[in-house]
């Protein structure tokens, strides 16, 4: 059980981006998070493993309060989340498999990590994770010769290493095409329903939404204004979310 | 600001700024002594045309000199009586002078026959004394005749005196001169210099680089507490680690005589140190380890340190011992030895730096996290007058040790000055941060460290390495060891800086991915950003490579071995042709090190 209570987030700069932003998610749900641009989505996702220092509030995680966690006792809890960036974010100048193992950094033996040394079962536990999403054969390629769909996969698949119980996707699907996205989503939802690993995971479309999520939680200018399933997004509602001026696409 | 519709101001403003130009230049002038006059003076422009011939013929070849002398015995004036004929072998080469005797500063003719075609020399008059002096320059026809009208000088003598034709011949294939063998020699001493020179340069700059970049360093923040804890254990460690490394040298200092002691002690060392670091770094932890888990493992990690200390002094002075033999034994090769042997000298004297580095760095870690867990622990009132206190130590013994360092230069020799002004400022200072600051607030010692070396790096740049190297001239003398010296301390802050901008300039992403993961500060620099900048590191090495070879050139100007000496050298002497030698060697390193380094560069990005 995640516990978001009364998050706030100001960046140096004034520049408010979450205000007062409080709901609760229970372990195994897929959460997807909706809202313009600059809507807060971002920082809310890294506010929970701290990318982003929150400015107040406070985040539990079974318990265990997040915000408050020294750096050590961060790194444990990060270990335990993975995550996936809309550029992926992968290291591109070294190997598939490396980004993979890197994964693992949080368990591994610091010293022997730093000489790049990984235990076998990691190095096989990585062989499997490619398989799974169908690009073993590449283990060897650096990254930046993968296309946008295949260095996701990676990004996912470095997640995985972490034997997460929570995952935090941020805008996975927003750089590739709609084929891609239906993919890269359906590992997720994969991930999700067998393993039961908690998804937050912020989204642009809507169909998306309604497709692969079990509720949605949608941002407006740092501000929560819906909390429900995907099917009660009405007209009104949507104009809430988007605007007043949006139209619905797709 | 300038409003478009006033034509007028803004034209008055342009004819300002136009004569304001104009003042600049002429004060240019005026000030950097632009003369005309001396460009056109025609002494100055006879010199020019000298140095120009002399520098567009360098002094690279030579020949072996085949040299015909032919004495002719002449009075000077005529003697009383008959003019005795001299007696002439007209088989070898020889010279005929007419009027056969003449009076001193008569001009006479002298012909020459049979000798070698081309041949070119000086022809001489040689007084009873010996001493010659040269008459004319003779140039040979194809023939090998010559003839030459000269002014006789002004000696007169009773006794017989010789007229002298010598001519020289270039014979055989031409050869290295000496100045070209001198040439070679000390360009090839300069491309070394500037190898090692940035060898150790790139060395110290690569992980000083990291301290001053801003986006490594903006997130490194740590309570009052821990600052001041650290900045009080910073120097003990500091003695500890110099402290445990001379132990370990005199320890060791037992066996370090004898090649088996040397072998056993590090093969066990090396065994234990492996028993050791796999007890006490389990590959992976499930659940942080308990308290006295922790602290064994701590405590045996510390002796592993410790006899990896007195396994590198085995390590030297195996180094040593073989280096020395070698260096009798291979001969001509023996620079080899001598190598190994300076090898294991300098691991030698590095270790206790080393050690007290390491020393100061597991005092910070511990100070860090007993800082953390008090100003996590403590209630916040207890908190605050520990901060207070502590900071004002801090503060105290850091303005000590500054004022120390100051007073090493200038030799206040006054306690007050030295101890109790700086140690009461600096509590007060320490004491006055801790109270301003919340209990809980952290302080951006990131920011910090990025400023000071920033500033020292900036520093040294500014510091010619031609100005660097008269310092090292007077701690290691004149040669290209203390140009080594120079240019690698100028390499060290130029790199750290160029370095440092491009670790500011990688991309944030893979940062965030890895330390999403759960990886410390260190794995994520090993994982995110060292893979983005090893390409330009690589080319900004080289180009800097580049740079050194140039300021080798010179650094000999001001003593710093390499070629520039010779040249500075050759240009005092007023030996063109030689210095044109040495300016072409350093044309032709200089072009072809920019190629490579140019295709190098191509090829790694």
């Amino acid at each position: 059980m995640l516990e978001i209570k009364n998050l706030t987030k100001i960046y140096p700069g004034g520049v408010q981006a979450l205000t007062d932003v409080s709901f609760d998610v229970p372990a195994g749900q897929f959460v997807a998070i909706i809202g313009l641009s600059g809507s807060g989505k971002s920082t809310l996702l890294r506010c929970i493993n701290r990318l982003v220092e929150p400015t107040s509030g406070q985040i539990l995680w079974d318990g265990l309060d997040i915000t408050a966690a020294s750096r050590e006792d961060l790194r444990l809890i990060r270990r335990r989340i993975g995550m996936v960036f809309q550029h992926f974010n992968l290291v591109q100048r070294s190997t598939v498999l490396t980004n993979v193992l890197s994964g693992r950094l949080g368990y591994v033996n610091p010293a022997l990590s730093l000489i790049n040394r990984f235990p076998r079962q990691d190095i096989e536990k990585a062989m499997r994770q490619l398989e799974r999403v169908g690009i073993a054969d590449k283990a060897h390629v650096r990254a930046d010769d993968l296309s946008g769909g295949q260095q996701q996969r990676v990004g996912i698949a470095r997640a995985m290493m972490q034997d997460p119980e929570m995952i935090l996707a941020d805008e996975p699907v927003a750089s590739l095409d709609p084929v891609l996205a239906h993919s890269i989503m359906q590992y997720l939802e994969k991930i999700n329903k067998e393993e039961g690993v908690t998804v937050l995971c912020s989204l642009h479309f809507l169909d998306l939404v309604h497709r692969y999520a079990d509720r949605v939680v949608a941002l407006n200018e740092g501000r929560k204004v819906f909390d429900g399933l995907p099917g009660e997004i009405d007209d009104q509602k949507f104009k809430e979310i988007y605007g007043r001026d949006a139209e619905r696409v797709g | 600001m300038w409003k478009p519709n006033r034509p007028l101001l803004k034209s008055v403003g342009l004819g300002l700024a136009i004569l304001f130009g104009l003042v600049v230049y002429a004060y240019g002038f005026q000030v950097t002594k632009v003369n005309l006059d001396e460009t056109r003076s025609p002494r100055r422009q006879e010199q020019l045309v000298r140095i120009l011939r002399a520098l567009a013929k360098p002094d690279l070849v030579t020949f072996q000199q085949q040299e015909v002398e032919i004495d002719l015995p002449y009075y000077v004036p005529c003697p009383e009586g008959d003019v005795p004929e001299p007696t002439i072998d007209r088989s070898r080469p020889y010279i005929e002078a007419a009027p056969p005797c003449a009076s001193p500063g008569e001009t006479i003719t002298v012909r020459g026959y049979h000798f070698a075609p081309n041949s070119k020399g000086p022809l001489n008059f040689i007084p009873p004394s010996g001493v010659k002096l040269t008459l004319g320059t003779i140039q040979a026809d194809e023939q090998g005749n010559f003839t030459l009208q000269v002014k006789l000088p002004k000696r007169d003598s009773p006794e017989v005196q010789h007229l002298r034709a010598t001519t020289r011949l270039s014979v055989g294939a031409p050869m290295p001169s000496r100045t070209a063998i001198e040439t070679w020699d000390k360009i090839v001493e300069t491309v070394f210099l500037a190898l090692l020179a940035t060898t150790f340069g790139t060395l110290l700059a690569v992980p000083l680089s990291f301290f001053a970049a801003y986006n490594l360093m903006r997130d490194v923040t740590s309570p009052v507490l821990a600052v001041a804890l650290n900045l009080l254990l910073l120097p003990v460690g500091f003695w500890l680690g110099s402290q445990a490394a001379s132990w370990m040298g005199s320890l060791t200092s037992q066996i370090r005589t004898s090649y088996l002691w040397n072998l056993l002690g590090m093969g066990a060392g090396i065994a234990l140190i492996y028993l050791a670091i796999r007890w006490a770094v389990p590959p992976e932890d499930l659940l942080p380890p308990g308290r006295w888990l922790r602290l064994a493992r701590t405590l045996v990690l510390v002796g592993a340190s410790l006899l990896a200390l007195a396994v590198f002094y085995l390590l030297s002075s195996t180094l040593i011992l073989s280096g020395n033999w070698l260096e009798s034994r291979l001969g001509s090769i023996g620079f080899i030895g001598t190598f190994i042997a300076d090898l294991g000298d300098i691991l030698g004297m590095l270790l206790s730096v080393i050690a007290a580095l390491g020393g100061a760095g597991l005092a910070a870690s511990l100070a860090g996290s007993i800082g953390r867990r008090l100003s996590r622990g403590l209630p916040a009132s207890g908190l605050k007058i520990l901060n207070v206190l502590l900071a004002a130590a801090a503060g105290a013994l850091l303005l000590i040790l500054i004022m120390a360092a100051l007073d090493w230069f200038y030799q206040f020799n006054n306690p007050v000055v030295t101890r109790t002004l700086p140690g009461g400022i600096g509590a007060l200072l320490g004491a006055i941060i801790a109270l301003r600051l919340g209990v809980h607030d952290e302080l951006p010692v990131g920011m910090a460290i990025y400023f000071i070396s920033r500033t020292i790096f900036n520093a040294l740049r500014s510091i010619e390495a031609l100005i660097m190297v008269i310092v090292f001239v007077v701690w290691v003398g004149i040669g290209p060891f203390a140009g080594v010296l120079a240019l690698s301390l100028h390499t060290v802050a130029a790199l750290a800086k160029l370095y440092s901008e491009q670790v500011e300039s990688i991309m944030e992403g893979p940062i965030e991915a890895i330390s999403a993961t759960g990886a410390s500060r260190l794995q994520t620099i090993m994982y995110a950003v060292i893979p983005q900048i090893i390409p330009p590191y690589i080319s900004f090495t080289m180009y800097r490579w580049d740079i050194n070879v140039r300021m080798s050139t010179i650094i000999g100007f001001a003593g710093g071995g390499g070629i520039g000496f010779l040249l500075y050298q050759n240009i005092n002497l007023l030996n063109y042709r030689a210095a044109s030698a040495q300016m072409l060697a350093i044309a032709i390193v200089v072009a072809s090190m920019d190629y490579l380094s140019a295709k190098l560069r191509e090829r790694v990005i």
